[in-house]
């Protein structure tokens, strides 16, 4: 398997003044980058740089403007992703490519050699999926998974090629810190086994934790080098954003108004086999409060967004108040008409839709809201272009959205854009209770550091905030109340200041039990 | 060995464009060589079949007539597809609205006012979207596919008809003929224009294509449309139910469907007969895609396939071919259609299946 005629210490890929033009945008633009065997290669940069542009270039996905590819020492045109699998080059997208449909085997056999059986795919896929510790049931409809498991299922798909390069575009930004460590693990097992990964991610900690060498892209263009083992987290970030990251804190939000979000004993069936049901959820988010929910993914998160949100009501109307008002029952515009805003986990095909532009998206989550603005005709309910565009720009302007056109689809914003595009749509209309899934995943140090500030402000003018997260780093930052999410129950909420991450995780792990709620009562 | 379809990484505008141009030429020229296969001239042969028509102003009427239907009921269908609803009953729903708009002058066929017509058209779009209500149903609830049971549906209406023009609603003065009385000159749908017999039922298209175009491009409901056939979840994040919208499209697609099927007996025909369409509903199938789902293109398409069946007619009568060219032209326009916007978006790969595989591993 080893004995190739590649030179002994050359690279294994090296790409020479690779370029991509989006019209007369360049997402890449003369990149030269080379990627040594078995090392841990960090691409850095910040939301539109333009890193998985590159990535799509090295996995056939995308076909450069102009440059080279030099693969073990051999120029290469890579024109599709079968040709990147046969020279031993594997990926895992930072947007999943699953058919929801199909089990899990079904859809790794998709990327695979014909011929091979599915049973045998699914035998390798689980013995591959322990091997490197990221349990999948094989048989699991990809319908009822969780983004954390569907992420197993293309990393376990690109390992089953047997790849030299493994190219992983931002997979810890869904994953939990345990998930994470385990990922690692998987990681530092391929560089032992002479593999090179390519690694992209926004979170520096881990960078510096896991990568041998880093590069940084900032507009299109290579401006970095470097080992971030010698660096901070705060040097990495001033060299992607090219300026400090401000640091954000709640504090100061402390002036708690009346009751504006309540759930009173929310439950809620499970939709399907593999989803949580929610039990007897009790929790109040007051004016001016930050309530961050931290928690492993897939203990009933989305299950609780749905329910807060109306997209799939709950049975009692009063197992949801807005404004101490019951909404249980009510779909998501008659809530949004209350003043609460909601911004979903999953940005492509939930909280917008990619083949439609930024200002239909637009229209997506406000047509009812701001039927006023942006609608006229009476009953013919015709949409005004104009208007909304405005509002599109304002709201890309506003949250610093990078994007290739005027009001381009929102499948071509790079991920962490998009996702500045989709909070700025509800901070736009400064909702009093604003519902947010995940807020910052995949958004670059300083992008993201605007958000929470941005959440931060909203409480502060008077809102209720509720945020869902898994990084209890944001949840510390944001947050002035937290709750912990396990299993479909949410534990009581503490302060922020009361709880520690120990103290987090042993919640997390589900021991909150109340004689636990009775002694932090005491110890006040 | 395995084929696959891979996306392209650049689709190129300029012929995603050209795209059913393309088509059109490429039916041309395979429909040439059949006509040659057939043992004709094969210029003379698509002379007829697709230029004669065009030159004489009867068979212009003629054209609009056909072309109505066609129209009509694409734009409907365009709706549906649009919203990911697979209706394709639409021939069904064409007979059951014209069986519903005939009980006017088939039952009661001596009320005499100037209400008959209008009230026919009302019948026939009910009895359309009431044929199309049924696979909704089943859809919105039952959770059932779409294309089944509206497609089994058609044989329905097909044998309802024929039931109906043999027995109950057969004319009694008509020598035991399989159809119904002939149409009182009030339930006829009067003539467009003074110089030929094309009736209102064109008119009706060009109306319908205007109003569903204006709504998919202007309106909300456009939108919701739009969203919902794209993403089913991201509608529901809007606020945007599907199961209305199966509703919604469904009926819609029907009604206009079913007043094409009236308008078609009341203009052209003016008595029901066993057999009163040559597959409008399901030629109207490859009118809604060679549009592009755009009710304008619908339009021109809906044109483009009347021809063909006229220019059938035509060389039918001037070369003696049989009927059947009709049938293989729109056969091959459709295939052309998808085949030329499929490779548009994918190019072809095989796959060969390498038998050695397991021995050639290590050499790879
Ligand atoms: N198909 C496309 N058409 C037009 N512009 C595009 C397309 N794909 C990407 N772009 C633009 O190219 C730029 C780089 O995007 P890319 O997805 O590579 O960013 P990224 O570095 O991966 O960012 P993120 O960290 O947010 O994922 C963005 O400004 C984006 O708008
Ligand atoms: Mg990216």
């Amino acid at each position: 398997m080893s004995a190739e005629g590649q030179p002994a210490n050359g690279p294994l890929l090296a790409v020479g003044q690779l370029t991509k033009l989006f019209g007369t945008f360049a997402a890449c633009n003369g990149i030269n980058l080379d990627i040594r065997p078995g090392e841990i290669h960090a691409l850095l940069g910040e939301n539109g740089a333009g890193k998985s542009t590159l990535v799509k270039m090295l996995f056939g996905v995308l076909a450069p403007t102009s440059g080279e590819i030099v693969w073990q020492g051999q120029p290469v045109r890579i024109t599709s992703p079968s040709a990147a699998r046969k020279l031993g080059i594997g990926m895992v997208f930072q947007h999943f490519s699953l058919f929801e449909a199909l089990t899990v085997a079904e859809n790794i056999a998709l990327s695979m050699d014909p011929g091979v059986s599915l049973s045998r795919i699914a035998k390798e896929a689980s013995d591959l999926s322990r091997a490197y510790g990221l349990p999948l049931d094989p048989d699991a409809h990809v319908a009822d998974l969780s983004v954390g498991e569907r992420q197993r299922i293309e990393i376990v798909r690109a390992l089953l090629q047997n790849p030299k390069l493994i190219i992983l575009d931002e997979p810890t930004s869904v994953l939990t810190p345990q998930e994470a460590d385990r990922l690692f693990e998987t990681l530092n097992k391929l560089k032992a086994e002479g593999r090179s990964v390519l690694y992209i991610s926004h979170r520096l900690e881990e960078v510096q934790r896991i990568c041998d060498r880093a590069t940084v892209l900032r507009h299109g263009k290579v401006t970095g080098a470097c080992d971030p083992r010698q660096e901070t987290p705060a040097s990495l970030a001033r060299m992607m954003v090219g300026s400090d990251v401000a640091h954000v804190t709640a504090e100061g939000t402390n002036a708690k108004g009346a009751v504006k979000l309540e759930a009173r004993n929310l439950s809620a069936a499970a939709r399907t086999p593999f989803a949580v049901s929610l039990k007897d959820i009790c929790l109040k988010v007051h004016a001016g409060e930050v309530l961050a929910i931290a928690g492993v993914a897939g203990n009933g998160q989305g299950e609780l967004f749905d329910a807060l949100s109306g997209e799939y009501p709950a049975d009692l109307d009063d197992a949801i108040r807005i404004s101490d008002k019951p909404v249980g029952t009510r779909g998501i515009n008659a809530r949004r008409l209350m003043g609460a805003g909601f911004v979903p986990e999953e940005r492509h095909g939930h909280a917008a839709v990619s083949a439609l532009s930024l200002s239909d998206n637009l229209v997506l989550a406000r047509h009812k809201s701001d039927r006023r603005a942006f609608l006229g005709g009476g009953f013919l309910g015709l949409i005004r272009q104009d208007a909304v565009k405005m509002a599109a720009k304002r709201i890309s302007e506003a949250m610093d959205v990078r994007k290739s056109g005027e009001n381009p689809p929102a499948g071509s914003l790079s991920g962490g854009n998009l996702q500045k595009f989709i909070v700025g749509r509800e901070l736009d209309r400064q909702p009093t209770v604003l519902v947010v899934n995940q807020p910052t995943w995949g958004v670059d140090a300083g992008a993201a550091s605007r958000i929470r500030q941005a959440l931060v402000d909203l409480a502060k003018s008077g809102s209720a905030v509720l945020v869902i997260s898994q990084d209890l780093d944001e949840i510390f930052e944001v947050a002035t109340e937290i709750a912990v999410i396990s299993d479909g129950r949410l534990s009581d909420i503490y302060p922020a200041s009361d709880l520690t991450r120990e103290k987090i995780g042993m919640l997390m792990g589900g021991m909150h039990g109340k004689a636990e709620t009775a002694e932090m009562a005491h110890a006040h | 060995m395995r084929i696959e379809l891979e996306r392209r990484p650049d689709v190129s505008r300029l012929f995603s464009i050209l795209s059913p141009v393309i088509a059109l030429a490429l039916t041309i020229f395979f429909g040439g060589i059949m006509f040659m296969m057939l043992g004709k001239d094969p210029i003379l042969a698509l002379y007829s079949f697709f230029i004669e028509p065009l030159m004489e102003v009867w068979s212009l009427h003629e054209l609009a007539i056909k072309a109505a239907p066609l129209i009509l009921i694409a734009v409907g269908l365009s709706v549906c597809y649009r919203s990911n609803n697979w209706n394709i009953g639409a021939e069904g729903q064409f007979i059951m609205g014209a069986i519903a708009g005939s009980i006017l002058p088939v039952v009661f066929y001596d009320w005499q006012s100037p209400l008959v017509l209008p009230l026919m058209m009302i019948l026939g779009m009910l009895g359309g979207a009431l044929f199309a209500a049924i696979p909704a149903f089943l859809k919105a609830h039952m959770n059932t596919n779409e294309i089944l049971t509206s497609l089994m549906l058609v044989y329905v209406a097909q044998l309802f008809l024929d039931w109906l023009v043999r027995g109950p609603w057969r004319n009694p003065g008509g020598m035991n003929f399989p159809e119904t009385r002939t149409f009182d000159p009030i339930a006829v749908l009067p003539e467009m224009v003074a110089s030929g017999r094309a009736h209102w039922g064109f008119g009706f298209a060009i109306i319908a294509a205007v109003l569903i175009w204006f709504m998919m491009r202007y309106t909300l409901k456009g939108f919701e449309i739009t969203v919902l056939g794209q993403s089913a979840r991201a509608g529901r994040f809007a606020g945007f139910s599907s199961r209305k919208m199966i509703w919604f499209s469904m009926l819609l697609s029907g009604a206009l469907a079913g007043l094409a099927g009236i308008a078609e007996v009341s203009g052209a025909i003016q008595q029901l007969r066993p057999v009163i369409s040559p597959g409008y509903g399901f030629t109207a199938i490859i009118v809604a895609f060679l549009g592009r789902l755009n009710p304008l293109g619908i339009v021109v398409a809906g044109l483009v396939l009347a021809l063909t069946y006229l220019g059938g007619e035509a060389v039918q009568v001037s070369m003696q071919i049989s009927d059947k060219p009709i049938r293989v032209f729109q056969g091959l326009l459709l295939f052309f259609v998808l085949s030329c916007d499929t490779l548009i978006h994918y190019k072809i790969r095989m796959m060969w299946y390498d038998l050695s595989e397991t021995a050639g591993k290590g050499a790879r």
